[in-house]
C-alpha cells in the first residue's frame, strides 16, 4: 500500500531576480515501511520537495500545481489546522541544521513532553516521559538525557534527540533531510544505524534525501536522483546502481570515491547547474551532457520520466544517452 | 585588455544597479530619498536664485533682507470690554486688516478711515510664498537657508564621528589588549554622557559656530557606541579565511588592516553616517531653538526667533514663521532616517525578504 | 631514501583555556600533542581524524598562521641544499620563506575578500613580495587563471567573488595559492563544501598541479575515500596524536590501529550490494587508555612504512 503520493508537483519561489521554479512535475510513491532515497546536487530541490510534502515551505514559496496524497487524502491546500495534526504525527521531518534548533533554556524532555502534549493532549506526564525514554533507547540516548539541557550534548546526541523528538509522535513517515550532513563520519555512521533500526523496529517508511550517493546506496530501497528541480531517474536503488541510464545518474556514481575496490580515476562533469529562473520544458541537463543525442541537442523532447523496465523510470529525453 | 576594462566597467555598472533594485524596493527608503532629495534642491536653489538675478539680494537676503508690504488697514477702536458683537475676545481686536485707533501715535487718522502701513510680519503672497518675519525677511529664503545649514552641519559632523570610529573600532579588533579595553571604556563613558546639556555646558564656555558644533558631535558620536559595534564587526572580519590567507602569505598588519578589514566594516560604517546624520541635524535645531548658537540662520533659529517674540503664542495666526520651519526639521531628520533604514536592507541580506 | 621537503618533530600545540567565568585556573587543552611526520618533495600526505582532533590545529601551525607551543618544523632549504627549522627564521627571511607555504581553504564562499576583484585577489601575493613589475604580474594572473581553467581569463579577472560559483571560487583559490609557485600547500579540506560534480574537478586539478610545479600536499579530511583519491600516505588522528601512519591502499586494506579500523568501518560505501563490516570502539576507553600511557606517542614500524602508535592497551590493540 502507498503511504505517500506524490503527483505532478510545481513549486516556486518568487525573487528579486524573478520566479525560481525549485520544484517541476516530480512525481514519486512511497510504500509503507519503503525507505525512499531523493539524491541531487545543492539548489536541485530536494529540500524543496520535502518541504512541501509538509507545507513548510518559505514564505515567498508556493505550490502552484500537483498533489501530495497521504494516507489516501489530498493534503496541498489544507488549512493550517489541519496541517498541524499532520506534521508530526503524520509526517515528521529531521531536517540538516535541526540539532541547532533546541531552545537552549529548557530541558530536552520537557521540549519533547511540549511537542507531545499538543497531540495527545489526554496523556499524563508520567505516560508522556515513559514514552520518550523507550525512545530514547531505541536511538541509543541515555534516559538521564531527558533532564539535560541542550548545550550539556554532544552535536551527535542533540541529533540523535531530534530522531527521537521526530517519533514522538507516532508519525507514519520520517522525512531526513541531510541529517548527517554537518557531522563526522564516526558520528554520521551511528546517527544512519540509529534511523535504520528505528525504521525496522517501529515499521515506518522514510524518504531519506542526500547529496551523497553513498549514504543513498546504504540506506534506501528506492531513489530518484534529482537534476534542476526535476527526477531524472527514478527505480531500486540496486537496480539505478547497477545499470544506470540517465547521464546524470551515471556521473553520479562514476564522480563518487570509494574506500572499496581498485582504486579508479573518477569523472567530473564541466559546467555550472542551471538557473532555474523562467526554464523552459526540455532537458536543462542537455548542454552539460557529454555526449546528447541531436534531438536533445535541438531541444525537441520535453522532459518526462518514462517506464524502462518493472520499477525503473529514465527522463525521456536521456534514455541512454552520455 | 582594453576587452578586460570594458568587462570591469560593465560589472561594476551592474552591481550599481543590483544595489539600486535593492533599494528601490524598499519604499520607506525611496520615500526618504526623496525627502532627502527635495530639500537638497531647496538648498541649492538659493544660490542659484541670486546669481540669475531672478531674487534681489537686497530683499530676499535670509539674514539682511528686507520687503516692505504694505496693506491698507481700517482703523477701529478696540473695545475695553469683551465680548462684544464683532469681537469675542481681547486678542481678536485688531483684526488682521485692522488697527487700533489708540496705538496710532503719530497719525491723525481717526475710526473708519482706510491707512496704509507697512505690515510685519506679512502673510503669505505671491512675492513671498511662505511670508515674512517680524523684521521684513522672507520665510522661503530662511527654509532655503537653514537646510544649507543642515547638509553641512549633518554631512560634516556624520563623516567626521563615522570616521574616527571606524579608526579606532578597527584599531580595537585589530590589536586587542590594552588598546582595546581602553578604547571600549572610552566608549562607555562617552555612552554615558548626557549629549545635549554637555553641549548646552559648552556652549555657555564658547561661542559655537556651526562648525564647531558639527566637530563637536562628529567627535561625540565618533567616540561613543558606533566604536563597539564597528569592533565587532571588524572581529567578525578579522577571522575570515581571505585575511589568514593573506596572513600566510606574508602581507604585515597594516596591510591587512587596511586592504582587508577596513573595506568590509565600511558599509556598516556608511549606515551609520546617514543615521548620524539624523542626530546631528536635531541637536543643531534644539541648540539653536534655546539660542545657545551663534549662528545666522537655520530651522531652530527661525523657530527660537518665533518664539521670543511671541508670536508663538498666538495660535495659528502666524503660521508661516513656525510651521515651515517645524516641519522642515522633521522631514529632513525622518527623510535621513528613511534613507539609512534602505541602505540597511541592502547591506543586510538577513534583512531582505528573498 | 627521498628528498624530504618538510619533516615534523614532536610538534605540540597547547591551549590555555580559563574554566569558568570568575575562576583564576587555566586548564591546558592539548590540541595536538607531539605528532611526528615527513613529506617528501612531490608526495602528499593525508591527515585525516574526527572534527576536534587537532586536524586544522596542525594545518596553522604548519602555515605558520599561529605559533606552534613546541617541537620543531624543518624544511628544506633549497638554497643550502639543507634541512633548516623554522624556528631560525625572522623577519624579511621569514617573509620570503613564506612564499614557500601556502594553504587552501575549506570554505570557498569565505576565503575571497568580497570587496576585490579576482585578479587583485589573485595579485596580491605579487605584490606582498615585489615579485616583477606591474605587467609581469597582470600576465602572471592571466596565465594562472588559465591553468586553473577559468577561460578566457580577461571574462573573470574584473569579476566579484560573489559572481562565481562555489567550484569557480575554489578555483581562484587555487590560483592565488599557486601564483608564488610554493613547493607545499596545506589543503584544509578545500573540497568538503563543494557539490559532488563539481568535487572531482577540483580534485583532478590540485592533482594535475601537483604532478606539474611538483608540489606537496598535506591534505586534511574527514572523508578517507577523498584522502585515497588525493594523497600517496595516509596519517590517522585520534586526540591530537597520530595514531597509524601508513601508504594509501596499506592503511585501507590492513589497518592495525583499533581507532583507524573504526574509521574505515564508518565509511560508507556507494555500492547497495556491498555490505560494510561493523567494527566498535569506546572512544573514552581509548582514551584514557592513551592518556595513561606516557610512552603512548612513540610509534613503532609493523611493516615497511607503515607505523602505529603504542599504547600499551590489552585487549585492544
Amino acid at each position: 500500500m502507498n503511504i505517500l503520493e506524490v503527483k505532478d508537483l510545481d513549486m516556486s519561489y518568487r525573487t528579486i531576480d524573478g520566479e525560481v521554479e525549485a520544484v517541476k512535475k516530480v512525481s514519486f510513491t512511497v510504500k509503507e515501511g519503503e525507505s525512499f532515497g531523493i539524491v541531487g546536487e545543492s539548489g536541485c530541490g530536494k529540500t524543496s520537495v520535502a518541504m512541501s510534502l509538509l507545507q513548510l515551505q518559505a514564505d515567498n514559496g508556493k505550490i502552484t500545481n500537483g498533489e501530495i496524497i497521504f494516507n489516501g487524502k489530498n493534503i496541498v491546500g489544507l488549512n493550517e489546522a489541519e496541517l498541524r495534526e499532520v506534521r508530526w504525527s503524520g509526517i515528521s521531518i529531521v531536517f540538516q541544521g535541526a540539532m541547532n534548533s533546541w531552545n537552549p533554556v529548557v530541558k530536552i524532555g520537557e521540549q519533547i513532553r511540549e511537542a507531545m502534549r499538543e497531540h495527545y493532549p489526554d496523556k499524563t506526564k508520567d505516560e508522556n516521559t515513559k514514552k520518550i525514554i523507550e525512545l530514547f533507547d531505541i536511538v541509543g540516548l541515555e534516559s538521564s538525557i531527558i533532564d539535560r539541557f541542550p548545550h550539556e550534548l554532544s552535536g551527535g546526541m542533540k541529533q540523535r534527540a531530534v530522531i527521537a523528538l521526530a517519533l514522538s509522535c507516532d508519525p507514519k513517515l520520517i522525512i531526513a533531510d541531510e541529517p548527517t550532513t554537518a557531522l563526522d563520519v564516526v558520528i554520521q555512521d551511528q546517527i544512519l544505524k540509529e534511523i535504520r533500526k528505528v525504521q525496522d523496529v517501529l515499521g515506518l517508511s522514510l524518504i531519506y534525501i542526500s547529496h551523497d550517493i553513498a549514504v543513498i546506496a546504504e540506506m534506501t530501497d528506492n531513489m530518484a536522483v534529482m537534476y534542476a528541480g526535476s527526477i531524472v531517474e527514478m527505480g531500486k536503488t540496486s537496480k539505478v546502481f547497477s545499470d544506470p541510464k540517465h547521464a546524470y545518474t551515471r556521473m553520479l556514481l562514476e564522480s563518487t570515491p570509494s574506500i572499496v575496490g581498485p582504486k579508479k580515476k573518477l569523472r567530473s562533469l564541466d559546467g555550472e547547474p542551471p538557473s532555474l529562473i523562467n526554464t523552459d520544458p526540455y532537458c536543462l541537463f542537455s548542454y552539460r551532457c557529454p555526449n546528447p543525442d541531436d534531438n536533445c541537442q535541438n531541444r525537441k523532447i520535453e522532459m518526462k520520466l518514462t517506464k524502462i523496465d518493472t520499477d525503473h523510470y529514465v527522463d525521456k529525453c536521456c534514455v541512454n544517452c552520455g | 585588455m582594453s576587452n578586460e576594462k570594458d568587462i570591469a566597467k560593465s560589472i561594476r555598472r551592474a552591481a550599481l544597479k543590483k544595489n539600486w533594485r535593492l533599494f528601490r524596493r524598499s519604499k520607506l527608503g525611496m520615500i526618504g530619498l526623496y525627502i532627502v532629495i527635495f530639500f537638497f534642491f531647496l538648498s541649492i536653489l538659493q544660490p542659484i536664485l541670486f546669481v540669475t538675478g531672478v531674487w534681489n539680494k537686497g530683499v530676499y537676503d535670509p539674514v539682511v533682507g528686507y520687503s516692505e508690504q504694505f496693506q491698507e488697514f481700517l482703523v477701529v477702536e478696540c473695545p475695553t470690554e469683551y465680548p462684544t458683537e464683532k469681537y469675542k475676545n481681547r486678542s481678536d481686536c485688531p483684526g488682521r486688516t485692522e488697527v487700533n485707533v489708540r496705538t496710532l501715535y503719530y497719525s491723525d487718522a481717526e475710526v473708519g478711515d482706510y491707512i496704509i502701513q507697512n505690515l510685519q510680519p506679512a502673510p503669505p503672497s505671491s512675492e513671498h510664498i511662505l511670508g515674512t518675519d517680524s523684521l521684513g525677511r522672507d520665510v522661503f529664503s530662511q527654509i532655503m537657508e537653514g537646510s544649507q545649514v543642515a547638509f553641512v552641519l549633518g554631512l560634516l559632523s556624520a563623516t567626521l564621528g563615522v570616521g574616527i570610529s571606524t579608526i579606532l573600532g578597527t584599531i580595537a579588533a585589530f590589536f586587542g589588549g590594552k588598546i582595546d579595553a581602553y578604547l571600549m571604556r572610552q566608549s562607555d563613558l562617552i555612552l554615558m554622557l548626557p549629549t545635549l546639556p554637555l553641549l548646552f555646558i559648552i556652549s555657555a564656555f564658547a561661542e559655537l559656530q556651526v562648525w564647531h558644533l558639527a566637530v563637536v558631535l562628529g567627535t561625540i558620536g565618533g567616540l561613543g557606541g558606533s566604536v563597539i559595534t564597528i569592533k565587532s564587526q571588524a572581529l567578525q572580519v578579522k577571522v575570515k579565511p581571505f585575511v589568514d590567507s593573506a596572513r600566510i602569505t606574508g602581507g604585515s598588519q597594516m596591510n591587512i588592516l587596511f586592504s582587508h578589514v577596513l573595506p568590509n566594516v565600511a558599509p556598516l560604517a556608511l549606515l551609520f553616517m546617514v543615521f548620524s546624520v539624523t542626530g546631528a541635524i536635531a541637536s543643531e535645531s534644539v541648540l539653536s531653538f534655546l539660542g545657545l548658537l551663534n549662528i545666522d540662520m537655520s530651522w531652530g533659529l527661525m523657530i527660537y526667533l518665533a518664539q521670543v517674540e511671541g508670536f508663538i503664542f498666538s495660535g495659528m495666526k502666524f503660521w508661516w514663521l513656525i510651521l515651515p520651519a517645524g516641519l522642515s526639521v522633521t522631514f529632513l531628520t525622518g527623510g535621513f532616517y528613511l534613507v539609512g533604514r534602505g541602505l540597511d536592507e541592502v547591506f543586510n541580506p538577513r534583512l531582505r525578504d528573498r | 631514501m627521498e628528498n624530504t621537503l618538510i619533516e615534523v618533530k614532536n610538534l605540540e600545540k597547547y591551549f590555555e583555556v580559563s574554566s569558568g567565568l570568575f575562576s583564576r585556573n587555566k586548564a591546558i587543552v592539548k590540541a595536538v600533542d607531539g605528532i611526528s611526520f615527513n613529506i617528501p618533495f612531490g608526495s602528499s600526505l593525508g591527515l585525516v581524524g574526527q572534527s576536534g582532533c587537532g586536524k586544522t590545529t596542525t594545518a596553522r601551525a604548519l602555515s605558520l598562521l599561529d605559533p606552534k607551543t613546541g617541537g620543531d618544523i624543518n624544511f628544506y632549504n633549497t638554497e643550502t641544499s639543507s634541512m633548516q627549522s623554522i624556528d631560525e627564521l625572522e623577519g624579511e627571511e621569514l617573509k620570503k620563506f613564506r612564499r614557500n607555504i601556502q594553504m587552501i581553504f575549506q570554505d570557498p564562499y569565505e576565503s575571497l575578500n568580497p570587496r576585490w576583484n579576482i585578479k587583485d585577489i589573485i595579485l596580491e601575493p605579487l605584490n606582498i613580495h615585489n615579485i616583477g613589475d606591474l605587467k609581469d604580474r597582470e600576465e602572471a594572473v592571466y596565465e594562472i587563471l588559465k591553468t586553473v581553467g577559468l577561460t578566457p581569463p580577461e571574462n573573470y579577472m574584473p569579476r566579484y567573488p560573489h559572481e562565481l560559483s562555489g567550484g569557480q571560487r575554489q578555483r581562484v583559490s587555487i590560483a592565488r595559492t599557486l601564483i608564488m609557485k610554493p613547493k607545499f600547500v596545506v589543503c584544509d579540506e578545500p573540497t568538503s563544501m563543494l557539490d559532488v560534480s563539481i568535487r572531482i574537478s577540483i580534485m583532478d586539478l590540485m592533482l594535475n598541479l601537483a604532478k606539474d610545479l611538483e608540489v606537496s600536499y598535506l591534505y586534511i579530511t574527514h572523508d578517507l575515500a577523498v584522502a585515497r583519491y588525493m594523497c600517496d600516505r595516509i596519517a590517522v588522528m585520534f586526540n591530537g596524536k597520530i595514531v597509524e601512519i601508513a601508504e594509501t591502499e596499506d592503511l585501507l586494506n590492513n589497518p592495525i590501529h583499533p581507532y583507524t579500523k573504526r574509521l574505515i568501518s564508518s565509511i560508507p560505501i556507494p555500492d547497495p550490494s556491498h555490505k560494510r563490516e561493523t567494527y566498535e570502539v569506546n572512544f573514552q576507553e581509548l582514551d584514557s587508555l592513551i592518556a595513561d600511557n606516557p610512552n603512548s606517542g612513540e610509534m613503532i614500524e609493523v611493516s615497511s612504512n607503515h607505523f602505529v602508535a603504542t599504547h600499551d592497551v590489552k585487549g585492544i590493540l
